[in-house]
C-alpha cells in the first residue's frame, strides 16, 4: 500500500547532517497527519531518522531500501 | 509538491515564505520545546568548527534551542572571508595574520603538513559529499541556531561588529552562557 505523500526530500548523495536538516525544513510547512518522503543514501540516516523520530514525534510510517536508496515516509506530528 | 533540494541554497527558496522567526525553536515539528543545547566554540580549527556546526543545526532540527557561544579561537572562523588583517594594534594584527580569519580558510589542529593535509580533507568531503562548513552554517543559521560572539575576546581581538558575518546574535558573556546552560534540560558541549 502506498499512501499519497505531500511532499518529497531527495537527500540522495548527502551525508550527516544534510538528510536530518532538510527533512526538518520541509516538514515544517505541513499540517499535522501530512505524510513527507525522504530519500536518503546516508547509510547513517536508517539510525539518525529513527532518533530524529523519537526526538520530534514525527513517525516514520514507512521504511524501505531498494539498491542503496533509503525511503522513509514520516508523519508530521 | 516535489521537493527537489541539492545543497543549502536550495533551502533558502523553500523557506521564502515563513518568517525566518517562524524557524527557530521547536518547531521542526518537535515535541521537547523546553530542552536546548549550548556549545561552547573555542576553537577555530576545522575539526573542532565542523562538529559545532554538525551537532548545532541538528539539535535545532531536532526541536531544540541551540545557542553557540563563539570565543577565542573560535571568534575567527565568524569573522567575514574577505578580511584578512583585523584589529587596531599591530599584535591583533600579526594575531590575524597567524590564524587567517573566515569559514574558508579553517585549518586543522593536527597534521596540516603546510596545507596538505586540509586540502586531502577538502578533497575528501567533497567525494563524500560532506557539507562545507560554509553550507553547514547557512543551515544552522536557516534552523534557528543563535551565535553568540563573546565581547571580551572581540575587544581582546580587535573585531568590530562589522568585522563578523551578518547574522550573529548580540554579542555577550560568561553570565549569559551560564544561565543558557543551566536551564533544565540543556546539554552544555565545550569544542
Amino acid at each position: 500500500m502506498t499512501l499519497q505523500t505531500s511532499a518529497t526530500v531527495d537527500a540522495r548523495g548527502l551525508s550527516c547532517p544534510m538528510p536530518i536538516v532538510k527533512t526538518a525544513l520541509a516538514i515544517k510547512p505541513l499540517a499535522s497527519g501530512d505524510l513527507l518522503e525522504v530519500l536518503a543514501t546516508d547509510p547513517g540516516s536508517v539510525k539518525d531518522f529513527a532518533a530524529w523520530s523519537r526526538t520530534t514525534g514525527n513517525e516514520i510510517t514507512e521504511q524501505t531500501t531498494d539498491g542503496g536508496v533509503f525511503r522513509f515516509v514520516l508523519r508530521r506530528k | 509538491m516535489t521537493l527537489t533540494i541539492e545543497r543549502p541554497e536550495d533551502l533558502a527558496a523553500v523557506q521564502e515564505d515563513p518568517a525566518p522567526e517562524a524557524l527557530a525553536v521547536p518547531e521542526a515539528g518537535g515535541v521537547v520545546g523546553s530542552k536546548g543545547l549550548v556549545i561552547v566554540n573555542w576553537s577555530g580549527e576545522f575539526d573542532r568548527v565542523l562538529p559545532t556546526l554538525i551537532l548545532s543545526s541538528t539539535a535545532a532540527a531536532s526541536g531544540y534551542k541551540t545557542s553557540v557561544f563563539i570565543t577565542f579561537w573560535g571568534l575567527l572562523p565568524f569573522v567575514k572571508d574577505q578580511r584578512r588583517i583585523v584589529g587596531d594594534n599591530w599584535m591583533q594584527k600579526m594575531l590575524s595574520l597567524m590564524q587567517r580569519p573566515g569559514m574558508s580558510h579553517l585549518k586543522l589542529s593536527k597534521m596540516n603538513f603546510v596545507g596538505m593535509g586540509p586540502w586531502m580533507i577538502g578533497k575528501l568531503s567533497k567525494q563524500y559529499s560532506v557539507a562545507s562548513p560554509g553550507e553547514l552554517l547557512e543551515a544552522a543559521m536557516l534552523m534557528g541556531v543563535e551565535f553568540i560572539p563573546c565581547q571580551m575576546t572581540m575587544d581582546m581581538f580587535g573585531l568590530k561588529r562589522e568585522d563578523m558575518i551578518e547574522g550573529l546574535g548580540e554579542p555577550a558573556g560568561a553570565a549569559t552562557v551560564i544561565e543558557l546552560m543551566t536551564q533544565p534540560g540543556t546539554a552544555s558541549l565545550f569544542i
